[in-house]
This record gives structure tokens, sequence and C-alpha cells, in this order.
């Protein structure tokens, strides 16, 4: 069963077309992330599949529901964790948890018994009536993400759920997402972290200019899209180095001092570097954000 | 319309629960000097007004600019930093309500704490003996219905404004020249006939209008056509801030 399913959806502000026709597929109990540059138009479609605001064509259901016109009815099983915390400020810990209960029709004393879980699950025991200015980043993000399950929700959409967090953070929002995907529940989130995609996502797309131009799983676009080994060189004299290895290597770019050479065998990249002392080299499998800088372009978005 | 609105309210009175006693010292405290140091001030130079003395005259201005002054910086400064300041209306959004619940619960909380202010300086009207009869009581929903008003006007205010100064455009030039032309602090009827038209036009007058009589122990010789008016200030106010609330939020 799908959780959500969009066709064709277009979005535009004026003559700026954000979203150019997307087609989406995310079926229950997967993660689906959705890559891309800033400005690719990732919140734009998290936004018009949650009825948040209406497309100027295409189809949307959520969790079975038409998109918008029923979107409010959607969203009772629906969590969503924004790009930007925005926990209310007015209130405690738990109380944040409790009036959001509220806003889904619950009552105080069914949102109440529920909270010490919430709290544990986003490792916030203990801090239920601490001040919200008083948490750190990580904490936030943990408190927003608690929100978003305050009401059970079968669907969890979240926007960029790491961004700005510090390794520690990150790794323990990763921990407890995987939680969640073993509960059952379904996962769509955004990020222009490959290693968070890589690891959390069963399946990915990603988005440029509005428009998918790659989808299936991190090991398939991997396989499909960019030869399975990388060696990354840099040091005096990489110019005329890269001239000799274009003879040898069947793709090879430059990004500022450094040039990456693409191959489904290294060997003869790195017989060519032996002697070569004044060259620094990495030799790596390739991974999901080779295929990312290679369908998007390396040159900067913002 | 669902009660869905409801959930809003509550949170707005959950904070101000939190912080009730300078709350309620701040809205009160400004028209309570207000009252009594212009009601004995100026009251003792002044011979009866319409049959009262001037304190009394002065308490029904008083009850309703208040009202109208908490219903107006609840709904735009405090409304304003809700939605634009702090995004608790884009947290609300993903929950199962729309921007309708939200406008709808902004306009009555704000109408609930005016009308707080309304009734205690209604209270303390009462208490002073400036009320002649328990009609005065009536003035209570009277309070409520001035409260609605200027919450639907400022919540209209609060989804056009893109920042605080928009503010002190409708607060100097519309709010505080109304007041003046009321009936706030001398009778309306002494205008000028064009000047008293336009205060006939504004809502402020009609509430002043609907609770002076009550204060002085009669009812309003129109009470009907002032509450109509209010009415349809808050039902055109309410209608207009959906209308730009829609535009702002879900375009």
């Amino acid at each position: 069963m799908n959780v959500l399913a969009a066709r064709g959806v277009r979005k535009s502000y004026g003559a700026n077309e954000v979203v150019s026709g997307i087609d989406l597929r995310v079926a229950s109990g997967e993660c689906f992330g959705l890559l891309g540059p800033n400005g690719a138009g990732k919140t734009t479609t998290l936004k018009l599949c949650l009825g948040l605001i209406k497309p100027n064509a295409g189809d949307i259901e959520l969790l079975g529901e038409p998109v918008p016109r029923r979107a409010r009815e959607a969203r009772t099983r629906v969590g969503v964790v924004p790009q930007f915390d925005n926990l209310d400020p007015d209130f405690t810990v738990a109380e944040n948890l409790l009036v959001y209960g509220r806003y889904f029709g619950m009552k105080s004393g069914e949102v109440k018994p529920r909270i010490p879980a919430l709290l544990g699950f986003a490792g916030l025991a203990g801090r239920a009536d601490s001040r919200i200015t008083t948490l750190s980043g990580g904490m936030k993000r943990r408190l927003t993400l608690a929100r978003a399950l305050v009401n059970d929700p079968q669907l969890v959409v979240m926007d960029e759920p790491t961004t700005g967090l510090d390794p520690q953070a990150r790794h323990l929002i990763w921990e407890r997402l995987r939680r969640l995907t073993q509960q059952g529940k379904t996962l769509v989130l955004t990020t222009h972290f490959m290693e968070e995609a890589e690891r959390l996502c069963h399946r990915l797309a990603i988005l440029d200019n509005g428009r998918i131009i790659a989808a299936g799983s991190p090991r398939t676009l991997i396989a499909e899209h960019i030869e399975s080994q990388v060696v990354e060189v840099h040091g005096a004299g990489y110019a005329a180095w890269m001239e000799r290895a274009k003879a040898i290597c069947p793709r090879v770019e430059r990004a500022g001092d450094t040039v990456y050479c693409y191959a489904e065998d290294a060997a003869p990249v790195l017989q060519s570097l032996a002697g070569q002392s004044e060259l620094a080299y990495l030799h790596r499998p390739a991974s999901l954000e080779d295929v990312f800088l290679k369908l998007t372009g390396r040159d900067l978005r913002d | 319309m669902r009660l869905r609105w409801v959930a809003v309210w509550r949170r707005n009175m959950l904070v101000w629960r939190k912080l009730m006693v300078a709350s309620v010292l701040t809205n009160l405290a400004d028209p309570l000097i207000m009252l009594f140091g212009l009601g004995y001030g100026l009251g003792a130079l002044l011979p009866s007004i319409e049959g009262m003395p001037y304190i009394a005259f002065f308490a029904a201005g008083s009850l309703c600019t208040a009202t109208m002054y908490t219903a107006s910086f609840e709904s735009m400064f405090s409304g304003f930093s809700r939605m634009h300041g702090q995004k608790t209306w884009d947290a609300i959004l993903y929950a199962p309500l729309v921007i309708d619940d939200i406008v709808a619960g902004e306009m009555m909380w704000a109408a609930s704490k005016a009308w707080l202010t309304g009734s205690t300086i209604l209270a303390v009207i009462v208490v002073f003996g400036f009320a002649a009869s328990p009609l005065v009581l009536l003035s209570v929903p009277a309070a409520f219905l001035v409260g609605l008003v200027f919450s639907s006007i400022g919540l209209v205010m609060t989804v056009l404004a893109r920042n605080w100064d928009f503010f002190s455009f409708y607060m100097t030039l519309v709010m505080t020249p109304m007041t003046m032309i009321s009936g706030v602090f001398f009778p309306a009827e002494r205008l000028p006939a064009p000047l008293l038209a336009v205060a006939q036009a504004l809502p402020l007058y009609h509430g002043v209008e609907l609770v002076r009589p009550l204060i002085a122990g009669r009812l309003p010789e129109q009470p009907l056509l002032h509450a109509l008016v209010l009415l349809g200030y808050a039902a055109a106010g309410y209608s207009l801030a959906i209308y730009f609330a829609r535009r702002r939020f879900s375009e």
C-alpha cells in the first residue's frame, strides 16, 4: 500500500516554477529520502504532500486521502519535523507535547500518560520541566521529533532532520529514526547529507531544479550512475598528471586543485601514481555523494 | 465550524495563566489610572454631564477603550509574535488544523482577554458605586462584543503585517482619533455633524452608546442597532482576517 503517492505535481510562484512535474511513491514501512541541493524544491515538495500549499497541477494522495482537499484528515495520522525548530518558547518541554497533542483533538488525559515515553524516546527524560530556551540544538531537534510522534502517526515527514547538529546528536537521531522504521512507521525525509541518506533510506529520489533526476535504492543509484572506484589526487603537479590520467581512466574530473578519477578498475591509475611522491591520493569505493555530484554538478547552489 | 479552534484558545490560555498576575495588572493599571485620574481630577472642574458625575460618565468610555486596547494589543502584537516571530502558527498547521481554525482561536482568545479587562473595570465601577442599577450587568456581554470587534480587526492587521511598524499606522491613524470622537471623554453629540457621522460609522461609538446608559441605570435607546453594528464589524473583520490569512499561508 502506498502511504504517499504524487503524480505530475507542479507548483510555481509567479513565473518561477519550483516543482516541475514530480512523481513519487512511498510504500508503507519504508524510509524514503528526498535529496537535492539547496533550492531544488525539497521543502516545497513536502509542503505540497502535506497539503499546506496548493499545487498548480497534479494529484497527491496521502494515507489514502486526496490532498489538498482532505489533507486535514490525512494529517491526523502524520507527524512533521520541520526544517527550523518551532517549539513553543512559552512552554516547558512537557507542556509543548501536551499542547501539541491537543491540536490533534486529544484530551489532556490522553496526552499526559504518553509524555514520559515520548521524552524517554527523545533522550529527554528528566527534562520535562525545562524551558525550551535552556535546551541545546540537539535536544530541541529530539523534542521536535517527540512532538511529531505525539499522535502516534503512521507516517513521519522530516525536513532536514539533522542539519546543524554535531556528530553525536546526529548519530542519536539516526538511531531513533531506525527504531521508528523497526516499529513499522513510514519515514519521508529530505537531506543533503549523503551519509544520512545512505545509512537510513531504503529508497531515494534526487531532486534538482524541481525535477526528479534519479531514483532508487542507494546501492542501485551508485551501481547505475557511477563507476565503482574513485581515486582523489592532489598536490604539486596535479595538472600535468591529470593530462596523463585521461588516457588511463574513463572519467576524470577536476574540482579546485583535486583530480577525481572514476573507474571500474583503479589499478592503472594507482600504478601511474606509484612513483609520484609529490602527489597525495585517496583510493575509495564510490559513494552516493559521487552520484549526487555527477548528477547535480559541482557548481555552488545558493 | 467545529470547535477545533478551542485547542488554539487553550494554548494561549495556558501561557496567560503562567503570567496571569503581571498580565492582569498591566492590562488594568492604565485604564484605572485614567479612570480615577481623569474622573476625579478633571471631574472636579466639571459640572455633571448628562445627569451624572463626570467619573460615572467617563466610566463607560474607559471600559470600552480598555477593552478595545486589550483586544488590539493581544491580536496584533502578541498575535504577530506567535505568527511571525515564534512560528507557532506554522507548527499548528502541521497538525490537523487549518488557518481558519487558528484565526478563529486567536480571535476568541483576544476577545476573551479583552472581556476580562472590561469585566474587571466593570467590577471596579460597581464597587465604587458609579453604577446606578443591576442593569449594568448587561455591559458584560457588551464588553465581549467590543472585544470581538477589535480582536477581529486586529487580526486583519496581523495577517497583513510584514513587520511591527505596520501596527503603528492603524493605532495612530485609526484607534487614537476614533477614541477622541466616539464619546469616550465627552458626549459625541457635541461634535460637528460630519465628525459625529464618522464616529457613528465606527464601532467604538456603538460600544460606548451601549454601555453608558447601562451604567446610568437605563436601557440604551437603540440596543439592537448598536449590537448589530458591532456584530457587523466583528463578522467583517473575521471574514477579512480569514481571507488574508489564507492568502498568506496557503498560497
